[in-house]
């Protein structure tokens, strides 16, 4: 294990102290349709700093996923285009990078792992296969080369018996074993950021703990950031640093971890936290309470209303909500929120 | 995986059986009498009969097939009515050209077929596209006859590049064996081209939605690798089908084919015997059609293996 990291470890590449390595700025994925222009992200911005894990949880369809390909740039274009923003990644706004410069940056710099591991590997290919494709490509590594670091990289995620693995197919494993594939692959050649868009959804509940902390013992060893999309507060409790709340493709929370948790500002963000499943013992001795849910779905987002996008299934809503959209303001030191009447919501108790 | 060759060569002996009672039930239910076309115009009923003993016609159906029946296991196919042949021999002479005119249109179609529909696939929508679709279109409605005259009238007598007629065979002249083999090939691989390149943009299509490529193009790959070491390939048990099945379309094709440019091959033999009433060869050409085809079959199957490693015999 001492000798695959030592191996594995990469020159630190230069980002000054403090400094975010990657920070999108007022980024607009608009969607091209027949019924109209989706603002599927509208207006995002946030910052990510080296080794930090930033959550960014919100319902399906909130923009979520939509960002993670914008920062990889894999969204489809056409229907989809950049309508503004930056996204600034070690000062180069990767939103001016031709293809052939953002292939290198693909994989190489920020890599990506995906929700479902059984169907994101390519069935007919070996592991070894698609563990070396990326170091070949991005480190000119050789044969011979990449297939030591693959079998480092195995190492690393914890895979028993690596050198077996590396020839066989992705259905010869269980699905923990395949996201720790996808892990190992995204991590081959040292990325500085790492987007992990719902990594443990598709997963067995002890499983997900398990990648769960193997994400986090990366970062501690790497120093790779992570964005870590999720629907899942539970997950973002436990491993993030930093929280972002999205709601129909805007920012509308974003603070530390426990900050978060302890003063939410957003109806949205309680309406979340209130859903979480949490079983006292004596609840289990009787009738578990029914969940509280956030009535109503995200608007579709082609025809957003003119104030706040989530007026309509707020518990909190006032007749001015509807009037404009609320801005993002700071609430607390380091906590901002997009709501009007955040002051005078009730005091939260988890 | 022998198991399973085995298994499944058992399986065609009932498909076998059937098409050979189909095959011996021809000679029977269909009108005109052998032994009078035998016998020819000015036969008298005295002979026609005796005609009919020496075919042993006049023995029940049962025994008639139960004969007809050993003597194919024996390699008997009968003999040709109209030239006195064996029938197994007239069958011989004739495999090679249409065996080369089948592998030829193959290898053709398939090379250009697989390109183009996986370019197809990565424009969909675009001019490209529409145009790969609109030659897979037309290709696949025009009439084999109307082509290859087309591509006579083109190819060898406006342009003289290529004989009209007739085949050279591979052991002969290389050379002349290409000049002959090429527009019929072409003719034939037009059908088979439209074919396989529909079902190589359809499949990429579908496969290119996969999550799986998504991962790929987030490796940073080429566009070009993506699609032809993580789509293709993907896409290969579904295409290897239609090739495969589209080779048995090709029978058809073949028969017409080598008669308009007059190649001495299987489906020339078919035509003729047809035209004779030449039930003996008429029979043995079906037989070896379908036992050809079946066993296609089982090597489509089989070619599974080289393409999904998830599928095991």
């Amino acid at each position: 294990m001492t000798e695959a990291m030592t191996l594995s470890a990469a020159p630190p590449r230069p980002v000054p102290a403090g400094e975010p390595v990657l920070e999108v700025e007022d980024l607009r994925t608009y969607f091209d349709t027949r019924d109209g222009v989706v603002k599927a992200v509208d207006g995002l911005s946030f910052s990510l700093k080296p080794g930090e894990i930033l959550g960014v949880v919100g319902e399906s369809g909130c923009g979520k996923s939509i960002t993670s390909l914008s920062i990889m740039q894999l969204v489809p274009r056409p229907p989809a285009r950049f309508a503004s923003g930056a996204i600034r990644f070690r000062g180069r706004d990767l939103l001016k990078l031709g293809h052939e410069e953002m292939r290198r940056i693909r994989g190489n710099e920020i890599s990506m792992i995906f929700q479902d591991p059984m169907s994101s590997l390519n069935p007919v290919l070996t592991v070894g296969d698609q563990l070396t494709e990326a170091v070949i490509l991005h480190q000119k590594l050789g044969k011979r080369a990449a297939r030591d670091r693959a079998r480092e990289m195995l190492d690393l995620v914890h895979i028993p018996e690596p050198e077996r693995r590396l020839e066989e197919y992705p259905h010869q494993l269980s699905g923990g074993m395949r996201q720790r594939v996808m892990i190992a692959m995204a991590l081959g050649c040292d990325p500085s950021v790492l987007i992990a868009d719902e990594p443990t959804t598709a997963l067995d509940v002890t499983i997900q703990a398990q990648i769960l902390a193997l994400m986090e013992e990366i970062r501690d060893k790497l120093k790779t950031a992570i964005i870590l999309i999720t629907h899942d507060l539970g997950v973002v409790a436990e491993m993030a640093d930093r929280v972002l709340v999205m709601y129909a493709g805007r920012k509308v929370e974003e603070a530390d971890v426990v900050e978060l948790f302890e003063r939410p500002q957003h109806p949205y963000t309680r309406g979340l936290m209130a859903s979480i499943p949490r079983l006292t013992a004596a609840e289990m001795e009787t009738a578990p309470p029914r969940l509280s849910e956030i009535p109503g779905i995200v608007p579709s987002l082609n025809a957003l209303p003119p104030g706040c996008t989530f007026a309509d299934r707020c518990p909190h809503v006032q007749d001015h909500c509807r009037r404009g959209y609320p801005p993002l303001e700071p609430k607390r030191p380091g906590h901002v929120a997009a709501c009007w009447e955040s002051h005078r919501l009730p005091e939260w108790q988890p | 995986m022998l198991a399973y060759v085995i298994r499944r060569l058992i399986a065609t002996i009932p498909i076998m059986a059937l098409v050979a009672i189909f095959v011996f039930l021809l000679l029977h239910l269909s009108p005109g009498d052998p032994a009078v076309i035998i016998a020819g115009d000015f036969a008298t009923e005295a002979q026609i009969q005796e005609i009919r003993q020496q075919l042993g016609l006049n023995d029940p159906l049962h025994v008639q097939f139960w004969n007809w029946l050993m003597n194919l296991f024996r390699g008997d196919l009968g003999t040709s009515i109209y030239s006195g042949l064996p029938v197994s021999r007239l069958i011989l002479q004739r495999v090679e050209p249409t065996l080369m005119l089948t592998l030829c249109t193959m290898v053709i179609a398939v090379t250009i077929a697989i390109p183009l529909g996986v370019v197809a696939a990565w424009k969909v929508g675009t001019w490209v596209d529409r145009v790969v679709m609109t030659v897979a279109v037309l290709g696949f409605s025009l009439p084999v006859f109307v082509l290859g005259y087309a591509l006579i009238l083109g190819g060898s007598v406006w342009l003289g590049w290529f004989p009209v007629q007739g085949y050279t065979s591979i052991f002969t002249s290389f050379t002349g064996f290409l000049a002959h083999i090429t527009l019929p090939a072409l003719t034939l691989g037009l059908v088979y081209m439209a074919l396989i390149a529909r079902m190589t943009r359809a499949t990429m299509l579908e496969v290119m939605n996969e999550d799986y490529v998504r991962t790929a193009y987030a490796k940073g790959l080429s566009t070009r690798t993506v699609l032809v070491k993580h789509a293709l390939k993907n896409a290969m048990v579904p295409i290897s089908t239609t090739i495969g099945l589209g080779l048995a379309l090709l029978i058809g094709g073949v028969v017409v084919t080598e008669s308009v440019f007059a190649i001495p091959g299987l489906g020339r033999l078919t035509v003729d015997a047809v035209l004779r009433t030449d039930y003996p060869v008429i029979q043995g050409v079906i037989l070896v059609f379908s036992l050809t085809y079946v066993m296609l079959n089982l090597l489509i199957d089989l070619s599974y293996v080289l393409f999904d490693p998830r599928i095991r015999y």
